[in-house]
Formats: structure tokens, C-alpha cells, sequence
């Protein structure tokens, strides 16, 4: 029986076989008698690297146990399904957190893992594959293959940012990392151009851990708001209550357009810089700012919006961040939810991770068609010409030619993939 | 502590209900399960969000009432159960249960008459104890038969007459029975019907739902509540337009 499935960018909904998996001792066994196919999470990726349009998926969310945890050490095993989010409430409380958190906390680990996800943290932790210590790999041959950094490196290299392409994670050991408690000391500085801004990353890069910006990318000039944090003992206070709104409906046309994204944007940069300096946070709203806003990808109507992040590498990096802004202003396209932010001087683990030392934007295009894609065509071309690369999590559009120029391991990746799963993102960009 | 004892633990709703109660406090969790290896994978589960609670897998057969019996003997040893829940089912396929007496009997046995073997001993310790609270977990199904689910509506429909009898055995007594009945949900009991029909309700949303009741000492649930006023139309609907209705 077929169910319609979109990812979070909802350009499409397409069809789809969906298996639930929900014991984790039979998934190899499920997998040989039932594929090729694909694994699908939570679907918080945002184009098409967690669909298989017209296949089949088998869905993880119904593994999300946990399986071992020592709060001496911080090790935790758990199966691969389970939410980020269900992971912090339990850890932190006990003085543990995970080491690397992307934006949101309503993806699964094995999610996080296929797509070496990373956070704010980046130059100080590295991604999220960088804290994994060992992971169960079923392959749909029937067999299970464990690996970790110390144990079959190369399989654990080709699964960290592996896309699910060979195999379907079932569960993982992580470390987590000590906290004091659920508080972070916060520091939000307002920048007036990429100068500034850069000047601003640098800077903190050693004295703060966590470092972001939100631009607003209809300035033209590269102006934003600079957000830094570190982990700190407030003691216990009351914890901020999550109140969680949902965008009740899809709008007919996108929220975000020509009329509302000035305003918006000039609103948002005046509120912030008001509230500008220092301030103690919660994590939750720190690190998962629009989680309280469910279902807000909705805002973009009924067609959807693209993703687009790139890195490119400092080297050329502050002309190619001011190229990209310059083309999107031209275009008067533009994005509310738009992030600039550089990552620390570290390899990645995985053969297809997607963070490198450089700097990376994030951009949201409500889906205009043609004209959106033309736009983004120009974007890649900046990017290409600065030797950066984009995030195949958020990609539903890239051309081939740009995925290899970005992804020089892709070779060696191909020998580890599953041959019995395939996904859309595979299907457009590998061929298979 | 409380003692909590979960008939059918490895069912979804039964796990997400342990999973609120050792979010709450340490108890003494007894799970009670056909598949041990998979009661166990639960039970690790809950002892790392609790690390205080006790947490016992007893294995039992389902539908051999002396099984039934010792099971619900060795769970009550040492202390009175608090909390019992029964929460076992298994939706079969209608179609093959008219074809097939086989699987009409097993859907009907699983889940009617096993429930209720599993609620008489859970009521006779109970009523000995003079305490507790025993939730059976019945169906919106069972409140009138239709043609695409009647084997497991008629045995969800025994259910609920015999929480109903035992509500009025016990009534004036220390103890209490809450019979919910969920609306579809969504558990891998019910992943083939996704496509069709409308949202189903999530299965933390039905949990929370089913504590709740617990916690009020509800003598009849639905969750969600909606279920109360679209079953109290299906019941009320004559017949000449239900069997028109293609339900």
C-alpha cells in the first residue's frame, strides 16, 4: 500500500511502499527479503536524500530505544531511530550532553549520522560522526557489519555522511559530553557588514563555543546579527515553558515573498539588536529555535521552498559569500531564515561529510520554478568557482557536475554502497 | 514504589505508557510479554531513562488460562500490584478471518478472550488486596460491529461487557477498572492501514491519553477524546443508514 511522503522542503509529495522497522534484531533479516529500498527518519532533510519516489522506505522512527547508558563514562547505545531531542532530556538532566547538535533536535541519530550533521560548535567538536564510537551497519545482503573509528574505519568513513547508500544504521554508541547543566552563557552582536562579521568569527573562535549568525541577505551590504555561546553553571532557575505553536494550514501562496521579506528581515535585525549583548539561555531555545514552531516549513505554500547551504573555503571566501549576497539581492529572491557562519579547521571523518574548514551559508528560496532554479544555478556557479561545495541534505536540485567537483572521495564511497538501496538523491546524482 | 504491572508490554501503546510512568518516578515495572528477547530490549530501554526503577520480564503464554493464572500469581508476589495494564491485541484481517475460521478463532481468542482471563485474575488479586487500578485497553472498535473489522470489533466488544461486569463487581471497593478505547492509532499493529482513511492519532498522544485515564480512575476513556462523540453517532445511527455506510 503506497503512502504519500514528502521531505521538509515539501517541493513534492510522492508515493512511496513505506516498511516500519520497529525490532531491531530483525532488520537484516527484513532488509534481504524486502528491498532495494531506502531508510527514512524523522524526513527532516529537506530534498531528496530521504526519499525513493515510486520505492520503497523503511521507516526507523519506530527503533528509538535506548540500549546502555553509563553516566560515569557518558557512553550511550541506543537504537538508530530515536530522536536527538529524546536523547538531550534524558542525558541532561544526568550532566551529559550530545557533543554536536544541528539546528533542529527532531532528527533521528541515524539521520544524524548519514548526514554528519553539525551544530554551532563545529571549529571545537567537529560533526556529529565525530563523537560516534561504534555503529551497527545491515546491509541488504543479510549481514551486519559493526564498525566505529578504531574497528573497519573504512566502512565507518564510507557510512558518516554516507547519505544511507550502504546500509541502514540500526543503532550506535555516542559520547556524550559533561555539562553543568541545561544553561548557556550568550552573547548577540549586530554586524554591519562581512568585514565585521568575519572579524567577529574569528575572534571567538577561542573563546567561545558555539558560534552563528543570521544575515539578512536583502541588505546587500552584509548585515546581521552575530550569536556566540559557551556552555555555563547557572545553577538551577526556572526552565523557560516551550510554548509550541504550529503553522495550522499551508497558506495558498508562500509567506515569505517580494512584499514580506524587506520588512521582515529590517524587523528582525531592529528586535534582535535591541536584545543585543549578554544573557543566559536555555539549550533548547538556543540550539532549536524554530522547534516550538511545528510544521513551519508550511509558511512557504503549497509548492515549497529549496535549501541551499554551501562552503567555500576562506581562501576567496569573504568574495564569494559577497557574490552569492549580491546575486540574491539583484534577484530580489530572498530568504528570512538565512545563516552564515564559518567552520573550524578540521577534516571531516566521512567520505561524503559535508562540513570543510571555510565558511558556509544557508539559505531558504520559497519554490518560484524556473526562476528560483536559475538563481540557484548562479549561486553554484560562485560556488564552483571558489572550490566549495553544497550540503546534499538540503539539496533537491544540484547539477551533477558540481556533487563531483565537491565530493573528490566519491569514488572510493562507491565501493561501500549497498547495492540494493537507492534513493532520489542517489538516483539524480550517482547514476543509480 | 509503585508496582506496575504491563500485560502485553512490547505492544507500542503499553511502551509508551511504561516510558511516561519512568519519566515520572521509579516504579517496579513488571513486564509481562510472549517474546521475552524483545521484552527485555524494552525493559533496557526504561532502566536507562530510570535508572532507579526494578524492572522484571516474566514471560507467559496468552491464552492457556493456568498460564494466565500463575503469571498474574508470581507478578502480585512480594507486593499488591498498584497499576495493572492489559494491553495486548493484534488486528487481523478481516477478509482472511471470514475465509479462514483458523485466523477468525486466533483474533478472537488474542484478543477477547485473552484480555479478559488476564483482567479476571488481575480483579480476583485486586479484590484481595482491597486496592488498584486495572485499564484494559479495548477499542472504539468494539462499540458497534462494522463489516470491515467485526472479528476484532466482536472481541474487543467482550472486553468491554466484561470490564463493564467487573466495574460493577468491584464497585465500592478500594479498586478500579479503566476500560480505554483508542481511536486508530499509529503502532507498526496498525502500519498497513496508514494510507487510507484520515490522520491517525500518534501513539505518545494515545499514551498520554491512557496515563491520564489511569491517573482519574476513568471508568470508560476514549483517546483521543473526539472518539467519544463519533462513536456515540455510530452507536445512535439507525440501521437503514449504517448499513448503508461503507465503515
Amino acid at each position: 500500500m503506497s503512502i504519500s511522503i514528502s521531505s521538509w522542503g515539501r517541493l513534492d509529495a510522492t508515493p512511496h511502499e513505506v516498511h516500519f522497522l520497529s525490532d531491531r534484531k530483525s532488520v537484516s533479516a527484513t532488509l534481504a527479503s524486502l528491498h532495494p529500498g531506502l531508510a527514512h527518519g524523522n524526513g527532516r532533510s529537506y530534498g531528496d536524500v530521504c526519499l525513493n519516489p515510486g520505492g520503497l522506505l523503511w521507516k526507523t522512527t519506530g527503533l528509538d530505544r535506548f540500549i546502555h547508558f553509563d553516566d560515569s563514562t557518558g557512553l550511550l547505545r541506543c537504537e538508530a531511530g530515536i530522536l536527538l531531542r529524546d536523547i538531550q532530556r534524558m542525558s541532561v538532566p544526568r550532566g551529559w550532553i550530545l557533543p554536536v547538535t544541528p539546528g533542529t533536535q527532531l532528527v533521528t541519530v541515524g539521520g544524524a549520522i548519514a548526514n554528519d550533521v553539525h551544530g554551532k560548535n563545529h571549529h571545537v567538536l567537529g560533526s556529529f560522526g565525530d563523537h560516534i564510537r561504534q555503529l551497527t551497519l545491515a546491509r541488504t545482503d543479510g549481514s551486519v557489519i559493526v564498525c566505529g573509528p578504531d574497528a573497519r574505519p573504512d566502512w565507518f568513513s564510507a557510512t558518516v555522511g554516507g547519505l544511507g547508500l550502504t546500509g541502514v544504521i540500526v543503532d550506535a554508541t555516542i559520547q556524550l559530553r559533561r555539562v553543568a547543566g541545561p544553561w548557556l552563557d550568550t552573547e548577540n552582536i549586530p554586524y554591519t557588514s562581512l568585514d565585521e562579521f568575519f572579524h567577529l568569527a574569528d575572534e571567538s573562535e577561542a573563546g567561545w563555543e558555539h558560534t552563528v549568525s543570521w544575515i539578512d541577505c536583502m541588505s546587500g551590504t552584509g548585515k546581521g546579527i552575530f550569536m556566540r555561546g559557551n556552555p555555563t553553571d547557572a545553577g538551577p532557575r526556572p526552565v523557560p515553558s516551550a510554548h509550541k505553536r504550529a503553522m495550522p494550514f499551508t497558506p495558498p501562496v508562500s509567506l515569505v515573498n517580494g512584499l514580506t521579506l524587506r520588512p521582515f528581515n529590517l524587523a528582525y535585525y531592529q528586535l534582535q539588536k535591541l536584545k543585543s549583548g549578554r544573557g543566559i539561555a536555555h539549550y533548547e531555545p538556543f540550539f532549536y529555535p524554530l522547534d516550538n514552531l511545528l510544521e513551519w516549513n508550511r509558511m512557504y505554500g503549497p509548492r515549497g521552498f529549496y535549501q541551499y547551504q554551501s562552503v567555500v573555503p576562506r581562501q576567496g571566501g569573504h568574495e564569494a559569500v559577497a557574490a552569492m549576497l549580491g546575486e540574491i539581492g539583484r534577484s530580489g529572491e530572498g530568504s528570512f531564515l538565512a545563516v552564515l557562519k564559518t567552520f573550524g579547521n578540521r577534516q571531516p571523518i566521512g567520505m561524503l561529510s559535508f562540513p570543510q574548514p571555510g565558511v558556509t551559508l544557508a539559505l531558504d528560496f520559497p519554490n518560484k520554478g524556473e526562476k528560483t532554479l536559475k538563481l540557484l544555478a548562479r549561486l553554484d556557479a560562485i560556488v564552483q568557482e571558489a572550490g566549495g561545495r553544497l550540503y546534499p541534505a538540503k539539496d533537491a536540485r544540484m547539477p551533477r557536475g558540481l556533487f563531483e567537483a565537491g565530493y573528490p572521495q566519491l569514488a572510493e564511497f562507491l565501493k561501500f554502497r549497498d547495492p540494493g538501496i537507492t534513493s532520489g538523491l542517489s538516483r539524480r546524482l550517482i547514476g543509480n | 514504589m509503585q508496582k506496575i504491572v504491563i500485560i502485553g508490554a512490547t505492544s507500542a501503546m503499553a511502551e509508551h505508557c511504561a516510558r511516561l510512568w519512568a519519566a515520572r518516578a521509579p516504579a517496579e515495572f513488571i513486564l509481562v510479554a510472549r517474546d521475552e528477547s524483545k521484552a527485555q530490549i524494552i525493559a533496557a530501554d526504561l532502566q536507562v531513562r530510570s535508572p532507579a526503577s526494578r524492572i522484571r520480564v516474566l514471560k507467559s503464554d496468552f491464552l492457556e488460562p493456568s498460564a494466565i493464572r500463575t503469571t498474574i500469581k508470581s507478578a502480585v508476589a512480594g507486593a499488591p500490584i498498584d497499576i495493572a495494564l492489559i494491553a495486548h491485541g493484534s488486528l487481523p484481517d478481516q477478509q482472511h478471518c471470514e475465509s479462514d475460521l483458523q485466523t477468525c478463532h486466533d483474533a478472537l481468542m488474542v484478543n477477547g478472550v485473552s484480555p479478559a482471563l488476564f483482567a479476571e485474575a488481575v480483579a480476583g488479586e485486586m479484590a484481595a488486596q482491597g486496592k488498584g487500578t486495572l485499564a484494559i485497553i479495548g477499542s472504539v472498535a468494539g462499540d458497534r460491529g462494522r463489516k470491515s473489522n467485526y472479528a476484532y470489533g466482536a472481541a474487543k466488544g467482550l472486553v468491554t461487557r466484561y470490564a463493564q461486569g467487573l466495574q460493577h463487581r468491584l464497585a465500592g471497593t478500594g479498586v478500579k477498572v479503566v476500560l480505554i478505547k483508542p481511536g486508530p492509532t499509529d503502532t507498526p499493529m496498525t502500519a498497513h492501514l496508514k494510507a487510507a482513511g484520515p490522520k491517525m492519532a500518534t501513539v505518545e498522544e494515545v499514551a498520554n491519553g491512557i496515563v491520564k485515564a489511569i491517573d482519574a480512575g476513568q471508568s470508560v476513556a476514549y483517546v483521543p477524546g473526539k472518539w467519544k462523540i463519533i462513536m456515540f453517532v455510530i452507536r445512535h445511527l439507525p440501521a437503514f443508514i449504517f448499513n448503508k455506510m461503507n465503515i
